[in-house]
């Protein structure tokens, strides 16, 4: 019978063991799923899956970029001579032209004559750019050269200013103006939201009363306890006419719109954290301070806020991280422009938000789908990096019984 | 300036700004119930959504909230509670604790459009469970399982150190220590963890928008490998994607107000429950 028992405490220790490493299995599985299919982009080819380029033989040019692939295509680039080729024209040729010069009665049973036909147009003309399905490539035609493809590159999807994963045939992965969009209208809410959490979180620690403490706290925990939607429909009905009107401003979906909402959203960590570091300073420092013949505001200002300064610190920091992850808030009022951010009063696009309103329409295992999981990568890193700052940061505040 | 003009000066800016916060709660919270009063009634919250979502209720979107609830709850809570008390209980306090609950802390602090990528990945990609109220539960559970463990942990820890001696004293085992006499005096505060959670799991729209969320469902799901409407998704189609604004927005107004409601009722009864059952234990 005692036998019996202790197995059974062993037993459910173990299970209470395992249980306890469930978080740290989940982060593990969260990496491991997030990075095997964002990484997978690297490993694609810069144009569109399944094309190729293809250019006359007589052409010196060897590689294009994928940047210039796109701006050839947008008719932005139209002489060779900028691509360090000969000075003429291009001539842009795409697959579906063929049927345009060849009726499709001569491509014989199953197009097998297609192949012969491109090489044939390809021929006719030096100064072509032709995009083509691989199976049709014209192999045998001596005059054919195929560009080299190159993978997706780490660089141009950090450094590249274009956001444009659906175009064809080269689509364009830079996510900086995806970044500095979301610390653009993340950093402007935490100025908001510093004063206004701080101010609280003064008014909350120090002068508040019991009673009205009672009431103030769980006011706080609701502010924290609506959902994102609830806020991002408020801005939308709200707020957005509003800047709209009163700015006079062409579209009030923008960068401060998503900024004040997301001021609205950290104030609740704010306040809550710098509170905490406040309450944490020791009864003898405040007493000390007064008794030398400060008034209270000064021992606040020269006593209490130095003491909780890396608590404050941690504070903005993890309001910074509340406000980067955000999601449907800023979807649905900062208007999603992919542009590099120019000033407040435009639209502007964050990586939360181009997640959530681009994953639904991209093909399983794309290059769109792997682009949105390693703009997911981005966020978790920086989220973790916030995390850590804060950590550390904390670490540095002096505990209660000194 | 004399320093107690200063002092006058910063506490009134103090005050001012205090008023300002909770004045941005009732300006939000009354904005939304003013606009959305009209709009509820028994039919709007009975019937389903017609003519594209410009009249008629919300009924599904309801039952299909519901049904997340339930799944992430039933999904995350047992696991939640059972590491919950590893942390506090078992597992001291070295170097694996720390660790434990840095990972936690960390997995808390995710994105919430991240726990969607991934329950995409795993959940509906790569176990084929599809778009279905199982992937959502998942999904969500993952999202709310430091919630639970956060809470259960504090619970247990607040329970005073004598009394486990003095269970122990008296010749119980330490697992019967945990399981009648620490787990239900902690009861009431695991309760808040878990109602709390539940308050998260209604409000949630990024982990649901592309593991269970359905633009529209007139009939209600039989299983838990369907797709369900859900109250924040459904909030946020019709304030954004329907073409007949005028029309929708009602809807749109009274599908907010009904989340409204449902957080302010979780908060209340969070705050009842623990400064109700706070006293308690610490008079007795």
């Amino acid at each position: 019978m005692k036998q019996l028992r202790r197995i059974t405490e062993r037993f459910v220790q173990g299970i209470l063991t395992l249980s306890g490493s469930i978080t740290s299995l989940a982060i593990l599985l969260i990496v491991i799923f997030l990075f095997k299919e964002g990484f997978g982009l690297f490993q694609n080819s810069e144009i569109e899956k399944g094309y190729v380029l293809c250019l006359h033989i007589s052409n010196p040019v060897e590689r294009i970029h994928s940047k210039q692939v796109k701006a050839i295509f947008d008719s932005e680039i139209t002489n060779w001579q900028d691509l360090g080729g000969k000075n003429e024209e291009i001539k842009l040729f795409r697959f579906e032209e063929i049927f345009s010069i060849y009726p499709e009665e001569e491509m014989g049973e199953d197009y097998a004559l297609l192949p012969q036909k491109l090489g044939e147009v390809i021929e006719q003309n030096p100064s072509i750019i032709a995009f083509l399905p691989e199976r049709y490539l014209p192999a045998k035609n001596k005059s054919v050269k195929t560009l080299p493809t190159n993978n997706v590159d780490l660089l141009d999807f950090f450094g590249g200013k274009e956001w444009m994963p659906t175009s064809t045939p080269a689509p364009q992965f830079g996510t900086l103006p995806l970044i500095l969009g979301t610390l653009w209208v993340s950093i402007f809410a935490i100025l908001i939201a510093l004063p206004l959490g701080l101010g609280v979180a003064i008014y909350m620690s120090e002068l508040a009363n019991e009673r009205i403490r009672k009431w103030l706290k769980p006011t706080i925990e609701l502010l924290a306890g609506i959902p994102s939607v609830v806020y991002g429909f408020f801005g939308l009905a709200m707020l957005v006419p509003l800047i709209q009107n009163t700015l006079h401003l062409q579209v009030g979906e923008t960068a401060l719109t998503g900024s004040l909402i997301l001021a609205i959203m950290a104030l609740p960590t704010i306040i809550t954290i710098a509170e905490d570091a406040m309450r944490n300073t020791p009864q003898a420092m405040r007493e000390a301070s007064l008794a030398l013949g400060a008034t209270h505001w000064q021992t606040i200002y020269n006593v209490i806020i130095p003491y909780a300064a890396s608590g404050i610190t941690a504070a903005v920091v993890l309001g910074i991280g509340r406000a980067i992850g955000e999601t449907m808030a800023v979807l649905m009022v900062t208007g999603n422009a992919a542009v590099m951010p120019h000033s407040l009063f435009e639209p502007v696009r964050t990586i939360p938000a181009t997640i959530a309103a681009e994953l639904g329409e991209a093909p399983m295992g794309g290059t769109h789908y792997q682009s949105l999981f390693l703009l997911g990568c981005i966020l978790f890193i920086i989220n973790m990096i916030i995390n850590i700052s804060a950590e550390m940061i904390s670490k540095n505040q002096p505990s209660r019984g000194m | 300036m004399d320093k107690k003009a200063k002092q006058k000066i910063a506490f009134i800016a103090f005050r001012v700004l205090s008023l300002l916060v909770v004045g941005i709660l009732f300006w939000i919270l009354g904005f939304i119930i003013y606009n959305g009063i009209g709009v509820i009634n028994w039919e709007f919250l009975t019937t389903a959504p017609e003519d594209g979502m410009t009249a008629g209720g919300i009924f599904p979107a309801i039952v299909g909230t519901c049904c997340l609830i339930v799944g992430s709850i039933i999904s995350a809570f047992p696991i939640g509670l059972l590491s919950g008390i590893y942390i506090s209980e078992y597992a001291g306090n070295g170097r694996i604790v720390k660790f434990i609950r840095i990972m936690t802390n960390n997995l808390g602090s995710i994105p919430s459009i991240v726990f969607g990528l991934f329950g995409m990945a795993l959940f509906v990609n790569t176990f084929k469970f599809g778009d279905s109220i199982i992937a959502g539960s998942f999904t969500l559970g993952l999202l709310i399982l430091p919630l639970i463990i956060r809470t259960t942990e504090e619970a247990l820890k607040a329970i005073p150190f004598s009394y486990r001696t003095g269970s122990l004293a008296l010749g119980a085992s330490k697992l019967q220590t945990i399981v009648r006499m620490i787990l239900p005096m902690a009861f009431p505060n695991i309760m808040t963890g878990l109602i709390l959670a539940i308050g998260r799991v209604s409000g949630e729209t990024a982990p649901i928008l592309f593991t269970v969320a359905a633009y529209f469902l007139p009939k209600l799901p039989s299983g838990i490998f369907d797709q369900v409407m859900a109250l924040p998704y459904h909030l946020y189609v019709i304030a954004t994607s329907g073409t007949d604004i005028e029309s929708s927005r009602p809807i749109a107004y009274g599908t907010a107000l009904v989340l409204i409601i449902i957080i302010l009722l979780i908060n209340l009864l969070a705050t009842v429950l623990r400064r109700y059952f706070g006293k308690k234990v610490k008079t007795n």
